[in-house]
């Protein structure tokens, strides 16, 4: 299936695009196009914990199927929250 | 300002004004200090039709929350010099208690799960500020914004 992959903030600086279209196996996920993305450009792989996704404009998550077709944006942690949920460790839980 | 105030004042052309008891506004500006750097101007990205589903939600919220007040924002893109407004929100209620409520709940939630990202370029270089990973179904997120609001 042919997808396109939107990048923002960030993650568009470090793979140097803010649009990419890419052929992905059949049954993929968004945790697939994340993977090929990130096989693709290494420097964006340390957001793997903090990144989010969107499927065609509505939020969704790691494990959302796609279609042929479909639009992914991947999203890096926003501006909200700085205070002690900024740079949390890895293993922090959320109180 | 004027625009969103209507919006929240039941001012439909031929439809009566809500007769609301409060109106609290809230403007966010481009701030010249940030962690020790000289702010020069801010740039704001957004993913602009998932930022309007995520207003959308944060209205839902609001509604569920606070059934008598009304809000009303709008978020600029793009690059802002200092002291320029970046957020405005405006909440209108009965009562003042709900609106102020309100219109610190949607800013809380604006920054939580907004698709909106802010590069701040200082003196002597430029960096993208990152906080907390969008997630709009988290929870401790939606609470953690609302006893912000409530406090």
């Amino acid at each position: 299936m042919r997808i396109t992959i939107r990048l923002f903030g960030r993650l568009h600086d470090l793979a140097g695009a803010t649009e990419l279209v890419r052929e992905l196996p059949g049954a993929a996920t968004v945790s697939t196009a994340w993977t090929v993305l990130a096989e693709e450009f290494p420097a964006i792989a340390p957001y793997a914990r903090s990144v989010s996704a969107a499927v065609n404009a509505d939020f969704g998550k790691m494990t959302t199927p796609l279609a042929d077709g479909d639009e992914v944006a991947f999203l890096p942690p926003v501006s909200g929250g700085q205070g002690p949920r900024m740079h949390r460790p890895e293993h922090a839980h959320d109180r | 300002m004027a625009e969103l105030i209507r919006l929240v004042s039941g001012g439909e052309p031929g439809e009566p004004p809500a007769g609301h008891g409060a109106i609290v506004t809230f403007i966010g500006t481009v701030r010249g200090e940030n962690q020790g750097r000289k702010v020069v101007r801010l740039e704001y990205e957004a993913y602009e039709p998932l930022a309007l589903r995520a207003f959308a939600v944060i209205a839902d919220e609001v509604r569920n929350r606070w059934p008598s007040a009304r809000v009303a924002f709008h978020h600029r893109t793009g690059s802002l010099a200092l002291g320029e407004a970046s957020v405005i929100i405006v909440a209108a209620s009965p009562h003042r208690a709900e609106a102020f409520s309100a219109c610190r709940y949607v800013i809380e939630r604006v920054k939580q799960i907004a698709p909106v990202w802010k590069r701040e370029f200082f003196e002597g270089g430029d960096v993208w500020i990152e906080g907390a990973s969008v997630d709009a179904s988290d929870e401790a997120s939606r609470e953690e914004a609302y006893r912000r609001a409530c406090e």
